[in-house]
């Protein structure tokens, strides 16, 4: 009796479950209800916006099957950068050439007066140095990866161009990381005298005398002009430096979508700073006289400090009084 | 000249890898690097689909766009194809590319790659056509020998087609039009900005 009943609860289970199938069948068409791209495509935006299935192969990002949002990374990538690092570059040389051909070098006025002023010691200068050393190698290999496809290759062909862009990809590899420790330092050493204050309002409403003859606002150790050019380092800098250590670690900066805005933060924020810091470069050698001395020597001339940053020199002539010591100059020879 | 395409039609793909295992071994394709594989769609649930999906050989490709060392070029049977000896192992093909076609040799510090490697339709590349070196960094030439990609020329359920684009594109319409359904011709849109529409 029992296996009889047995018997019957299984047949019973039996039938049931192949009614239920049959219901199954009845309600799916496997070829018209099947997935199509046409609804693969609607529904993209959810899910890290790929179509993307299962894949028996050990590297899982290849169950990502069409990732359509790649092309638009490659649009920016291809054409507005490109369009982006021209007009920063080409448009900031253009702007110091019309400005050195209408000013002309701003001269000394009083003349040089032999004296010498100590501004820069040997370890701001050694961290300046060593920034802007790895920072026009990192910014001239970082263009070449945009610009020397059109601008380099023709001349140099195909393998010589390979290689040099090989070696900007090793610079980058190993110039990162005493980048980043001379804009730790520099960030240390000057951040004190780079605080915006009252004095910088003053020296922005004329202009810091940049445009007129004679013009002189008074500065402390760094004027308005100067800050502007420190807080961008700073902050470009850390911009590039936090997706640069991405970028050399790909593994390690997510999704490609992260590596994506990674890499384009990284392209926008060199143009930025490669433009500002060839405006840098031109106030401090052929755009102005005596400047160049400030981060060459380390010292500056006493007319020159007076002229450009006199509060400075008033602070510095203070603190020799106070400290007993005798001024940080030397009368002409 | 042809404008050579491929048409993975799913309603018909088995899932077998058979496209997958044929590339490896006509082209000795080192371990870890497949330039051909399947992807199952909705797996599990009615209706799932599986899409073998290659390179693409996109018209206006993206990943040669963004190449900073211009070592993607088009041949006149419109397969892109990729010079090995420019090729820095930058990456940048590999975050443009919809596909997930470019793939590298190795995983090391500091993103390093080593060359770029990719389906080639099965047509080479920059070297002499069949010598050895081409083999070497690209594997077989079977366009130069008037063959057609291996993977679609061994597809057992004749899924996966290869040719010249209007011509598949016909092949595949008619197929539709015949058994009353389609889920369509996966990544034309993408890589080509048109679908075939039936």
């Amino acid at each position: 009796m029992q296996i009889l009943s047995r018997m019957m609860i299984a047949l019973l289970a039996v039938g049931f479950l192949s009614l239920t199938t049959m219901d199954a069948q009845a309600q799916v068409n496997p070829t018209a209800q099947s997935v199509n791209e046409d609804s693969m495509f609607e529904a993209l935006g959810a899910d890290g916006n790929a179509v993307a299935g299962r894949t028996s192969i050990p590297d899982q990002n290849a169950a990502n099957l069409i990732k359509p949002d790649n092309k638009a990374w490659a649009a920016l990538q291809g054409t507005t950068l490109n369009f982006v690092f021209i007009v920063a570059i080409v448009g900031m040389v253009v702007l110091l050439t019309l400005f050195y051909v209408i000013r002309g070098r701003i001269r000394v006025e009083a003349g040089m007066s032999g004296r010498k002023i100590l501004r820069f010691n040997s370890l701001d200068r050694f961290a300046h140095w060593t920034l802007a050393s790895t920072f026009i190698i990192l910014a001239l290999t970082g263009l070449n990866l945009v610009i020397g496809k059109t601008v380099i290759l023709p001349i140099i062909g195909e393998n010589a161009f390979g290689s040099l862009t090989a070696f900007g990809k090793l610079a980058h590899n190993y110039l990162a990381w005493p980048f980043m420790v001379a804009l730790a330092l520099i960030l240390i050493l000057w951040v004190i005298d780079n605080i915006p204050d009252k004095v910088d309002l003053a020296w922005i409403k004329q202009g810091g005398g940049l445009l007129k003859k004679g013009v002189h606002p008074p500065a402390k150790k760094f004027n308005a002009g100067q800050k502007v050019v420190f807080w961008s380092v700073i902050l470009g800098g850390v911009a590039l430096s936090f997706t640069g250590v991405m970028l050399l670690f790909p593994a390690e900066a997510g999704a490609a979508a992260d590596w994506q805005f990674f890499q384009t933060i990284h392209a926008l924020a060199a143009a930025v700073l490669s433009a500002i810091i060839i405006a840098h470069i031109y106030i401090g050698s052929v755009g102005m006289e005596g400047a160049f001395d400030a981060m060459g020597s380390g010292e500056v001339d006493e007319n020159w400090a007076k002229e450009h940053h006199a509060l400075w020199v008033e602070e510095v002539e203070v603190k020799a009084k106070t400290s007993g010591t005798a001024r940080a100059s030397t009368p002409a020879e | 000249m042809a404008r050579m395409k491929f048409l993975c039609d799913a309603d018909r793909c088995i899932e077998c890898n058979a496209c997958v295992t044929a590339c490896k071994n006509e082209h000795e394709v080192p371990w870890g690097i497949n330039r051909r594989r399947v992807v199952t769609l909705n797996d599990g649930l009615p209706g799932e689909r599986s899409v073998s999906m290659a390179c693409m050989h996109c018209t206006d490709a993206p990943c040669a766009a963004v190449c900073p060392v211009n070592c993607f070029y088009t041949t006149d049977d419109a397969v892109v194809l990729h010079n090995k000896d420019t090729c820095i192992g930058c990456g940048y093909c590999s975050y443009a590319c919809p596909f997930g076609a470019p793939q590298y040799p190795q995983t090391a510090n500091f993103g390093t790659r080593g060359k770029m490697d990719k389906c080639t339709y099965c047509s080479g590349g920059p070297e002499e056509d069949m010598s050895q070196a081409e083999y070497v960094k690209y594997g077989a030439n079977r366009l130069a020998e008037g063959k057609l990609p291996l993977c679609a020329e061994m597809c057992s359920t004749k899924a996966l087609l290869a040719g010249d684009g209007d011509i598949i594109a016909d092949i595949y319409r008619e197929r539709v039009v015949t058994r009353g359904y389609g889920s369509g011709a996966w990544g034309w849109r993408t890589a080509y900005g048109e679908t075939v529409t039936v």
